[in-house]
């Protein structure tokens, strides 16, 4: 228990998507104009990310991992090819079921929901579970079980959604600033994300 | 010969490297490209991986463009990039396995790179095979570029090296001169990215 709540809270704020892996970061930029959009596309990816990553954890265990179904075979390679289409598939899914039972919450996602097939912090989120079922079981980083693999996916998207709604913010107060014209919009937003993930990197030092 | 080096192909090639960059001018696969950069070595691997990734899924869906279903096209690229990353993947591993290593989960991520979806949606779906076949050798070097200056910049006055070769004379190590241990942070690289689109914009704006 101790483990996941760790887990939980490391990738809130140590390992953080987009401040520590820049994952995500095409959408991050494209979508942080407004605080409410923004809010939107959070809730999105960490609703995505909540059902991909144990669907890629039972994957990596019982299909791909060595010895997981003939003995002495390491399926590992086919990692990209499975992970990229149970995504895929898991966001049409995700899509039609919202649609069904909550048609608000469908109209307001838009058209974030199906890009999210392509969001690198998805992807990268089974990627990094996959390397971290390999570490030593001591280590703040393993995952285990299906429960760290839910705590870690929740902590990521967490993160994610902080990450964005804390820019859109600052976004919509920067548009009363007066900046150099070469560097507006998207050179300044790069500046702002670096100084918000050096105030992030004070969270490094976090040990539970 | 001459209809293979016409103005149009020229331009295919040529307008990604600079003026089309998709780095500093249409934000594409900014993931990688922070995150492969704190040494020159990887972050030269990373840009041709990614171009002869364009290259030739570029040239493969350009082949396939009019036998492919409009419905399902997304999938269908998905599954081409897919294949040809496990194949630079296991390559790499097989060739420079401490370059794969610190790369890590960002080959992977090719497949999610923007620049890959973006340059087939936009380019290869309507064009021949040779010239999607240069447009995409344009868009991978153009990114290699970005890569290059970051990750030189990041090593020099990170480490003091070039491609693991001390390049800081001892002189002025004895003088007083220290690393900027900062350059290393995954933060500067957000800052660095950003000055490169503040310094491009400014050049372009000048040649208008």
């Amino acid at each position: 228990m101790e483990h996941i709540i760790s887990l939980f809270v490391r990738s809130i704020f140590v390992d953080n998507m987009i401040f520590a892996f820049f994952l995500g970061m095409c959408s991050y930029l494209a979508v942080s104009k407004t605080v409410k959009t923004a809010l939107g596309l959070g809730v999105a990816v960490t609703f995505v990310l909540l059902v991909t990553v144990p669907v890629d954890y039972a994957l990596q265990t019982y299909v791909l991992g060595p010895d997981a179904i003939v003995k002495g075979v390491d399926l590992t390679f086919l990692a990209f090819i499975l992970f990229i289409a149970v995504i895929a598939g898991i966001v049409q899914l995700v899509e039609m079921v919202v649609e069904r039972f909550s048609p608000s919450l469908y109209a307001s996602l838009g058209i974030f929901l199906p890009l999210i097939a392509v969001n690198c912090a998805i992807m990268g989120a089974s990627l990094f579970m996959q390397q971290r079922v390999t570490m030593e079981p001591t280590n703040a980083q393993f995952i285990g079980g299906f429960g760290d693999a839910i705590a870690y996916a929740l902590g990521s998207g967490i993160g994610w959604l902080l990450a964005i709604v804390g820019l859109a913010a600052i976004r919509e107060k920067m548009a009363y600033t007066d900046v150099p014209k070469p560097l507006q919009g998207l050179g300044i937003t790069f500046i702002t994300v670096g100084l918000m993930a050096l105030a992030f990197m004070c969270f490094s030092g976090l040990n539970i | 010969m001459s209809k293979m080096f016409s103005e149009e192909n020229k331009a295919a090639f040529c307008n990604p490297i600079n003026l089309n960059n998709p780095i500093a001018v249409q934000v594409l696969g900014i993931c990688s490209a922070l995150a492969v950069t704190s040494q020159l070595k990887p972050a030269i691997v990373m840009g041709l991986s990614v171009t002869v990734i364009t290259a030739f899924s570029n040239l493969i869906i350009s082949l396939l463009r009019k036998t492919i279903p409009n419905r399902i096209r997304i999938i269908v690229q998905l599954v081409v990039v897919a294949a040809l990353v496990t194949i630079v993947s296991q390559v790499l591993k097989a060739y420079v396995y401490d370059v794969s290593v610190q790369l890590s989960v960002y080959v992977g991520l090719i497949i999610t790179n923007c620049i890959l979806m973006g340059r087939l949606e936009a380019f290869a779906m309507q064009n021949g095979p040779w010239s999607s076949f240069l447009d995409g050798i344009g868009n991978g070097l153009g990114y290699a570029l970005v890569l290059v200056i970051v990750g030189f910049i990041r090593e020099l006055f990170g480490f003091g090296t070039l491609f693991g070769f001390n390049v800081i004379p001892k002189c002025l190590t004895d003088a007083g001169y220290v690393n900027n241990g900062m350059m290393v942070m995954p933060a500067m690289s957000l800052i660095i990215v950003g000055c490169v689109i503040w310094a491009h914009r400014s050049i372009n704006k000048e040649e208008k």
